[in-house]
């Protein structure tokens, strides 16, 4: 049961394994199907936040007809609170490219990239060197494929995956309308498996242990580990592995200050806990989970006493209006219109009876805008404006 | 041939001259020239045969391609919650009373030019900031005075007035 689950911390992502060629090169002598067949048995899911099965969304690209695939790492890592991407590719990098080769076997694709933010352009350099030992032993077993490394330009939507292909194309990075979905259409409009960082490392763990050892540990529809990034009011930030599934009440008792007001989970576009729903809430995918459950690309904020909540929405806020691609309508205008709003009712411009008029607009956001990022400006501000709706006003 | 246009071709020569190298083209421009000048831009275009209004289109896109003059050194604070959180406004008041320029602004030396940006993904580590492509975190106004007159020294700068 959720409420009674402990924090588990775990070691697989950044264990240090120096076997990757042993693993990659014993993974491709069993059959694609077989491998496909044991990564959708683990019931991975997506460690980006969108937690789509991993399993499925390779078998849809291997199933896809074409001479060209390709297999992208989605390293654009920009929601708030997130930084456990980075830490992967710089202490564990070729963990993701055994992941990406394996993945390249299995679907068809030959060709790899890894969309690496402009913020870690540091990274780059010594991410090519390994990836040059890597490109020499893959031509040793006689494995075409090849990574490169793209860099980003500084832009959160780059994150979303359609728009990820289009900057990759070389045009602005505007999210395309789904589907066709990558597994069809992607990368210049081929089927291309699209993972985020931590994803691809989970394969290598499902690859090289098995399954069992993966699917053993979270709970059910939330299986294995996760990364988190702790960040904000606490004593201990910094980035853990634990299993999937533990309540939010333990997790402030773990990594809180004592004076925990609300955990933001999921970064900007995630959810506001206000402290009196911890017990309710659990870290996890959708499922039949007692109470709340919370999907997260592993961004933990802890805020605490001190702290406004009309400030932090309003930094929300403000980074979702410049990072809005302005390409359609209701997020566009819908993100300026929330930021005036809020300063306005706080300003006693407008009266709080406004506050629900901007929620409406939020529920309307969510359901017209094109790409997640509109769509979930709705978590953040629902969340914070029903929970601290006195903060807002006074 | 002017400098801009040997560049560019060079990182057409590079890159190639397909519309899915043009970004790393512009990337290269933008480490060589810290921005993209109206003249590169319409070089970019010219080089890879497609229009200009497309490379100025994509370039204004992106936060790190910047299409006015900057200075040497871009400086990037990240204004994002934690680090808002954690006293990056203090930071900032450092810088702009060192350099004495605000946000925005660039040296007249043109040395310096001093941004705010989203999350740089430091957040355990916040306050934090970019220098070019340099990473530096945990902040204080004290901190950031060192850093800034490390870079100064280098350049033979003895303070702003």
């Amino acid at each position: 049961m959720a409420n009674s689950h402990q924090l588990k911390r775990v070691d697989f992502i950044f264990r240090n394994e120096n076997d990757w060629e042993k693993v990659l090169s014993n993974t491709i002598k069993k059959t694609p199907r077989d491998l496909i067949n044991e990564l959708i048995s683990s019931e991975l899911k997506g460690r980006g936040g969108a937690g789509f099965p991993t399993g499925l969304k390779w078998k849809l690209t291997s199933e896809a007809e074409s001479d060209e695939k390709y297999v992208i790492c989605n390293a654009d890592e920009g929601e708030p609170g997130t930084f456990k991407d980075r830490e992967i590719l710089s202490r564990v990098p070729y963990k993701v490219f055994t992941a990406m080769a394996i993945c390249g076997y299995i679907t068809g694709a030959r060709e790899g990239f890894i969309y690496l933010r402009g913020e870690y352009k540091f990274l780059k350099e010594e991410l090519e060197k390994v990836i040059d030992e890597f490109d020499y032993y893959c031509r040793e077993i006689k494995l075409d494929f090849k990574i490169k490394v793209f860099m980003g330009s500084g832009a959160y939507i780059c994150g979303e995956e359609t728009a990820l292909m289009e900057s990759m194309e070389g045009k602005r990075g505007e999210p395309r309308n789904k589907p066709p979905f990558p597994t069809q259409a992607g990368y210049q409009g081929k089927p291309t498996v699209i993972n985020n960082v931590e994803t691809l490392v989970h394969t290598f763990t499902i690859f090289k242990y098995g399954a069992k050892k993966f699917y053993d540990l979270g709970v059910q529809y939330s299986r294995g580990t996760k990364l988190f990034s702790v960040s904000g009011d606490t004593p201990k930030p910094g980035i853990y592995e634990l299993e999937l599934g533990m309540s939010l009440q333990d997790f402030v008792y773990e990594f809180g200050d004592g004076d925990t007001k609300a955990v933001q989970v999921g970064g900007a576009s995630g959810f506001l806990v206000p402290r009196k729903k911890f017990k309710d809430a659990a870290i996890g995918f959708k499922g039949k989970l007692t109470g709340i459950s919370l999907p997260t690309g592993g961004s933990m904020m802890l805020f605490n006493s001190s702290r406004s909540m009309f400030n932090v929405l309003d930094n929300y806020l403000e980074f979702f209006r410049e990072e809005s691609c302005g390409q359609c309508t209701p997020c566009r205008v819908g993100c300026q219109q929330l930021l005036l709003g809020i300063k306005a009712v706080k300003r006693g411009d407008k009266p709080a009876a406004y506050l629900d008029k901007l929620l409406r607009l939020t529920e309307t956001m969510q359901y017209t805008a094109k790409c997640g990022l509109g769509q979930s400006v709705a978590n953040s501000f629902s969340s914070i404006v029903e929970n601290f709706r006195e903060e807002m006003i006074y | 041939m002017d400098p801009i246009q040997t560049l560019v071709k060079d990182l057409a020569d590079i890159h190639g001259r397909k519309r899915e190298n043009l970004l790393p083209i512009m990337q290269g421009v933008v480490e060589k020239e810290h921005y993209l000048s109206e003249l590169s831009m319409i070089e970019i275009a010219r080089e890879m045969d497609i229009p200009a209004a497309d490379v100025y289109g994509t370039a204004t896109f992106y936060s790190f391609l910047e299409t006015k003059s900057t200075g040497k050194y871009t400086i990037r604070v990240c204004k994002t919650i934690t680090c808002a959180m954690k006293g990056k406004n203090q930071v900032l008041f450092a810088i702009q009373d060192m350099l004495k320029i605000k946000l925005g602004e660039t040296t007249p030396d043109h040395q310096f030019t001093l941004l705010e940006t989203n999350c740089l993904g430091w957040c355990h580590k916040a306050p934090a900031m970019l220098i070019n492509d340099e990473v530096y975190t945990e902040l204080t106004p004290e901190k950031v005075r060192e850093i800034l007159s490390e870079y100064m020294k280098q350049n033979g700068n003895n303070g702003y007035h």
